[in-house]
């Protein structure tokens, strides 16, 4: 049996109230709110999130392969989910692939990862949607984007899913579309795109799909597909294709409270509908953009075994609402800004970064095999691995130990005014790991008076600083984001 | 037991230069104003100068960042660097080689040009990988000043009173120095309805941003009175370099410097003092921020852990107190060119032996402490030198 083994998701902390639009501009403002990635987040950040909800109880390192889908990648050139690997912890003989430029790259990646395993290349494969596009302020399709990512794990074992099949159409159209040098999403008319492609192509997809399978609309217990830019043209297209309302994954709760979330927004809804799955549910996925891709899924008794996920519900309860758009504008780099009367930052250098990638990137550190002690150390003059025990001094012995998905506590704080960070005040914590080890980070995603010595924290993967067009990536702590049960 | 340098160096001739934004002097102006003055204390000209040391972080590189300036005839020059305590470190430098017996006169030099940089603030000192946590040195102290108020159950009022009265203190002292950067008396209420800087501290916990260069000139003991009647004597020289470990082990609790107790156990030790408190007659500590000063207290054994407050209601470290902390004003007041800043310390308390002081003289002093430190309080360079009479 191939399929879905399990699933995960990101939402961003922020949302933007889009009543905030009217204030800012005037105008219209959609219902509801959308998520924005926070000034430290970006499409590989959400994406690694994702990915780590999704493999919360599965040993990373039996994965195959990871297949990255993003119309927002931060590089033109250079493939990001090699990079992905790291903090997911994955193998080096695995086969990586950034799916980009595509709306549908989702479901692209889902089933070239499909085709791999049914192949016999892979055994497992996680593929991992993330989008952050911007649209030029002020406009509709502005309050329509939302930022987040989800993922899947296919596989042949615990299959919570099965694929019983698939139908792809290509469809060569300039509906929605981004140039090399463009900043900002460009979109032909709107009618035109909803009427001639996405209310043609979709019915074309899905039809060709339940062809295929030798299955009528009335054997599917949920569909899921994207919508277009007017999400009322969802509900039209499920009318002209014969599903009745309890039939449809109503994209309405997504796009009211996180947004239109490019290549992201079908697997997102496919999270939302599996949380709610039971054994036997017969799901349709299609994907829309240049063409669709259509998949039809059983859910099977494994999904009860799943575990519980952050995934979209809980992440979604989780949030901070902007009260102040300018905020968003200032993260994106959209307006010009006075610079912070400090220091200028150093370059970074790559030679460093590369020799430390496993500890930059993985968050690994060491644990001393005379003492005991875990130990990861941020903040060290000299770039190198620990070679000497900071609590016993012995000398190069130590077992590699992973401080990624660890908790911990917070020993100290600040909340610096002074530091030149986008979000200001800038706030640092001195955190002691569950299980020993204690190190200096960054902290995100926290009101600073909730701030406190004592409170639990978890590690996040973000963004850093961006250096002559690198990015440069590492781990923050942030307050427990869902408060286990 | 190692040996002492105790009573085998005297100073006998110290300068030092106005501290402040001194936006009209570029570092070998200021060099050589520190210097000149150094040699009319001690009645000696330039070129008797023999070797030379200079401390500096950012302003210069080699022993030329004396030897250009001061025009200094091919003699041996080394320039020295540890990190805010680079000016004692010179001085070490300039006394060890005095009392090797190898020269008869050195010079020790420490300046710094902070004001180039169109910042406020010093130069950035990133790793290379560019992940360090975006805190400002500010950041770095207030967090002990968080821990501090949490081990000893004071409220962030009470924990911010207590420091406002350290700043008040040595604003008292900065007053009354012609040399100081911040001239100006202040009260505990403006320091504590001043913009925060990094929470818990405020403008007012941060001690100066300043140009300025002092300077020494060491002989051997034995020698010194030939210079001039009243020579001050090195009791001890002591520092204590960080393993940096306070940052990744669970042992340290942030709110105290290991190194400056350490360092200050051995200076005592090689001093011959047995009761700092009461002994010592008067400190110039590193109190680049208020919770420094405050910890330092404690780490110098002035007062037991936990119970600086006490010491600091009392008055105990104001200029008519038992053990006057930072006449001169301090990081705080006087300022704080990085690399001046440790010889401008032992400059307070060579004046201050001299019964040179002026308005800020306190009443027959024998022993003075000098308490430089360079980074962050989980990771530093502390040096201590004592001088006495």
């Amino acid at each position: 049996m191939i399929g879905i083994t399990s699933y995960g998701a990101y939402i961003p902390w922020h949302r933007i109230d889009r009543k905030g639009y009217l204030n800012a501009f005037g105008g219209f403002a959609i219902p509801g709110e959308k998520a924005v990635a926070g000034f430290d987040e970006d499409s590989i950040t959400m994406g690694v999130e994702a990915g780590l909800d999704c493999l919360s109880n599965i040993d990373p390192r039996t994965v195959d392969g990871l297949l990255f889908s993003s119309t927002t990648s931060p590089y033109k050139e250079k493939q990001v989910s090699a990079l992905m690997a790291m903090p997911l912890d994955m193998r080096a003989d695995i086969r990586t692939a950034d799916i980009t430029n595509s709306l549908r790259g989702s479901t692209t990646a889902l089933g070239m990862a499909l085709d791999g395993i049914r192949a016999g290349s892979a055994r497992s494969m996680l593929v991992i949607a993330s989008d952050r596009r911007m649209a030029a302020p002020s406009g509709m399709t502005e309050q329509g984007l939302g930022d987040a990512a989800a993922a899947l794990l296919l596989g042949t074992e615990n299959v919570i899913a099965e694929v019983k099949g698939s139908y792809s159409i290509s469809d060569e159209f300039a509906g929605m579309y981004r140039a090399d040098d463009d900043t900002f999403v460009r979109a032909w008319e709107d009618r035109m795109v909803m009427d001639e492609s996405y209310a043609v192509i979709m019915p074309e997809a899905i039809n060709g799909l339940l062809r295929k399978c030798g299955i009528s609309t009335r054997d599917i217990t949920k569909a899921v597909f994207d919508p277009p830019t007017d999400i009322r043209r969802h509900g039209r297209l499920a009318k002209d294709l014969g599903l009745t309302p309890a039939q449809v994954a109503d994209p309405t709760n997504i796009f009211l409270n996180v947004g239109l979330l490019g290549s992201a927004m079908s697997l997102m809804m496919l999270v939302s509908t599996l949380e709610d799955a039971r054994p036997g549910d017969r799901i349709l996925l299609a994907s829309y953009g240049n063409g669709a891709d259509a998949f039809l899924l059983e859910v099977t008794d494994a999904i009860r075994h799943l575990g519980k996920r952050r995934g979209f519900k809980r992440h979604l309860e989780s949030k901070k609402v902007l009260t102040n758009y300018v905020d968003y504008l200032r993260w994106r780099d959209l307006i010009p800004l006075e610079a912070a009367r400090r220091p200028e930052k150093h370059h970074i250098s790559l030679t460093a970064n590369w020799r430390e990638r496993k500890s930059i990137l993985g968050l690994w550190g060491v644990k001393c095999r005379r003492c005991g002690t875990p130990q990861y150390d941020n903040g060290a003059m000299s770039t190198g691995p620990i070679r000497i025990c900071a609590e016993c001094q012995a000398k190069d012995d130590f077992e590699d130990y992973c401080f990624a998905r660890r908790k911990a506590s917070i020993f100290s704080f600040t909340h610096d005014m002074l530091a030149p960070t986008i979000a200001s005040p800038a706030s640092v914590v001195l955190v002691e790991f569950d299980g020993g080890g204690r190190a200096f980070f960054d902290m995100t995603d926290r009101d600073p008076d909730t701030v406190e010595i004592g409170a639990k924290v978890e590690m996040t993967f973000r963004i850093i600083y961006v250096d002559r067009g690198y990015t440069n990536y590492f781990w923050k702590a942030r307050p427990v984001r869902v408060k286990e049960a | 037991m190692p040996g002492s340098i105790k009573d085998k160096v005297a100073i006998i001739g110290m300068g030092c230069t106005r501290f402040g934004e001194l936006w009209g002097k570029g570092p070998g102006d200021l060099v050589v104003e520190a210097v000149s003055d150094a040699c009319d204390d001690a009645r000696v000209e330039v070129k008797d100068i023999e070797a030379a040391w200079v401390g500096t972080l950012f302003s210069g590189m080699g022993g030329r960042t004396i030897s250009e300036p001061l025009k200094l005839q091919y003699i041996p020059v080394t320039r020295v660097e540890n990190a805010c305590g680079s000016g004692q470190e010179a001085l070490r430098g300039a006394a060890y080689a005095v009392a090797a017996g190898v020269y008869d006169v050195c010079l020790a030099v420490g300046v710094e040009k902070l004001k180039d940089e169109g910042s406020s603030g010093l130069p950035g000192m990133q790793n290379r990988t560019g992940t360090h946590y975006e805190s400002t040195p500010p950041g770095m102290f207030a967090m002990m000043a968080t821990t501090y108020f949490k081990r000893y159950g004071l409220s962030p009022q009470e924990g911010k009173t207590m420091l406002a009265k350290i700043s008040v203190k040595s604003h008292h002292n900065g007053m009354l120095n012609p040399k100081a950067h911040l001239r100006r008396e202040i009260t505990v209420e403006q320091v504590l309805s001043a913009p925060i800087i990094a929470w818990p501290l405020g403008l007012f916990d941060c001690c100066g941003v300043s140009d300025g260069a002092a300077a020494a000139i060491v002989t051997r003991a034995d020698m010194a009175k030939k210079f001039r009647p009243d020579p001050v004597y090195i009791k001890s020289l002591q520092i204590s370099a960080s393993p940096t470990s306070g940052r990744m082990v669970s042992s340290y609790d942030y709110t105290h410097v290991e190194e400056a107790f350490r360092g200050g156990m051995a200076a005592y030790r090689e001093a011959g003092i047995k009761e700092p408190r009461k002994e010592i007659s008067m400190a110039e500590v590193h109190d680049c921020f208020s919770i420094t000063e405050a910890v330092t207290m404690e780490d110098l054994q002035f007062s037991p852990r936990g119970r600086v407050k006490e010491d600091i209601e009392a008055g105990t470290f104001n200029l008519d107190g038992k053990l006057p902390v930072q006449t001169d004003g301090g990081l705080k007041c006087f300022g704080h060119p990085i690399g001046a800043s440790g010889i401008r310390m032992v400059y307070e308390l060579y004046l201050q032996l001299q019964g040179r002081a002026d308005k800020r003289q306190i009443r027959n002093p024998k022993l003075g402490l000098a308490h430089n430190m360079g980074n962050e309080p989980y990771a530093p360079v502390v040096s201590l030198c004592i001088v006495g009479l």
